[in-house]
Order: structure tokens, then sequence, then C-alpha cells
């Protein structure tokens, strides 16, 4: 299985980014992440699962509880390769957006 | 946290997937790629041919405030279906990313939102990965820092 690939794949998924945006600050327990979601806790457990197995988290275990913290290392991989390229072509459509709604207020008069 | 705009980019692939939602209907969206003044504003680049039809081509060039040229690319333009379709070669001067085919696709969501999805296809899978990292290297786009300083100029002109 191809590793970075899932990474790619992880990373595509609305609700995982927010699981990593969510861990970004601090560890968090799999319950305390999921009561962040109005998704079922099956669902969220799976996503944590999805984010482990390619490391962009991580699990510790800290007395009977298993906290998931950022592998940060990996996300940086991850972000230098392909988040600038996704950025310039955002920043490019924002304005293509706002250039077009001044061009479509201009042409009603 | 939805991104609005998503790069598809599968690891071994020598090709890539720019998808985005506008805020604007599907005439206005395809208008932005097609009509030279309105390239130039978002795209931050000067358009010195863009015929757009069949078998046309078009000329991209970007010179900085001293004149010197920065960033050239051209192509051809194999299908233009108005609100649809175009697909086009694309080639930037000076780097050796190879030619690149570029299959966008538009498509109303509702009368005021409309979809983009782009599929770039390269010679190779190294090419497109070094096309990946440019504006990495290269940091903040040269392209965008001009946009701004069009936009900024034209909100002062119509305030």
């Amino acid at each position: 299985m191809n590793l970075r690939r899932d990474v790619f794949q992880a990373i595509a998924d609305p609700t995982r980014r927010a699981i990593l945006l969510l861990v970004a600050s601090q560890s968090l327990t799999a319950g305390a992440i999921a009561a962040n979601f109005d998704t079922a806790r099956p669902t969220v457990s799976k996503h944590l699962q999805i984010l482990t197995e390619c490391e962009l988290l991580q699990q510790q275990q800290s007395g009977r509880e298993i906290h998931y913290h950022i592998n940060a290392k990996k996300m940086k991989e991850v972000a230098d390769f392909i988040e600038p390229f996704r950025q310039m072509w955002d920043d490019r459509f924002n304005k293509l957006e706002s250039v077009m709604k001044n061009y479509k207020n201009q042409n009603k008069h | 946290m939805e991104l609005k705009t998503k790069v598809n980019a599968e690891e071994g692939k020598h090709d890539l997937v720019i998808t985005r939602e506008f805020d604007l209907p599907l005439e206005l969206l395809f208008k932005a790629f097609t009509e030279p003044e309105l390239i130039e504003q978002w795209m931050g680049t000067k358009v010195i041919k863009f015929e757009g039809k069949k078998f046309g081509g078009w000329q991209f060039e970007t010179s900085d405030p001293k004149g010197n040229v920065v960033f050239k690319a051209d192509g051809v333009i194999h299908e233009f279906s108005p609100n649809k379709r175009i697909a086009r070669t694309f080639e930037m001067a000076g780097v050796p990313f190879g030619v690149q085919l570029e299959v966008s696709e538009f498509e109303a969501i509702t009368s005021e939102t409309s979809r983009l999805n782009m599929h770039v296809i390269f010679e190779s899978v190294a090419q497109r990965d070094e096309q990946l990292k440019l504006p990495f290297k290269q940091g903040i786009n040269w392209a965008h820092n001009r946009l701004e300083e069009i936009m900024s100029k034209f909100k002062q002109a119509t305030t």
C-alpha cells in the first residue's frame, strides 16, 4: 500500500482536516475529539484510525487513556509539497471571483 | 472547515485535478477565462494573444516593474465549448516542465453558483512534482503581488 497517497486521501476529507486542526492545538482522547462533531462516534473512530495509519496522528498512552497528538513532521511534509500550490490557485480564484463580481455590478447599469 | 480550492495530486501519477466552486453564475466564470482583459486582472499577466476557438493560440507574458519578462507561457486551444469545456496545451518558457494538457470543465451548480474542474496532464511524474513545488520555491507568487497592486488601484479608483 502506498503510504504517501494515503496521506493525500486522508487530508482530502473535511472531517479529517477538522480533526487535525483540533488536535493541532492540544492532544486529546478519542472521546474528546468525538464530542466536537455531530458525526457518530464509530465514524470519528474510523477517521482517527485512518489518520493514525498514515502517521498524521500518533497515539500516546497516558494511564488508562489514549491521547492523540499530531505528527508535526509528517504534517509539514504534506504541507510543503502541495499546500503552496493549492494556496496559489486559491488566491487566483479568489481574485477571479472578486473581479467578476465587480464586472457583474458594472454591467448591470 | 471546507477548503474552497482543492488540489488532488496522487503520488506517482502524472496528472492533477484542481476543483473550485465559485459564487458566480456559470457564464461569468467562463467569461473570466476567455476575455483577455479579465484574464489579465485575475492572473496578473499580460495577454499577448487569446483566440477562443478550436486551433486558436494563446500567449501570456508577465514583466517585473523594470520591464524584464519573468513569465512566459503559451499553447494552442484544442476545444472551445462556451460555458462547458476548454482543452488547451500549456507550456511555460524557460522551465523544464515540458508541455501540459489542460482540460477545464465548467458547470452550473445553481443559477448563481458554478464549479470548475481543471484536469492537468503532464509528460511525466517528475515534471508534475516539480511544477507542484514551484510556488513553494518561489515563496509568494509574483503574479499574486501584481494582482494585489492592480486590485488596490482599482479599489482606490472606484471609492
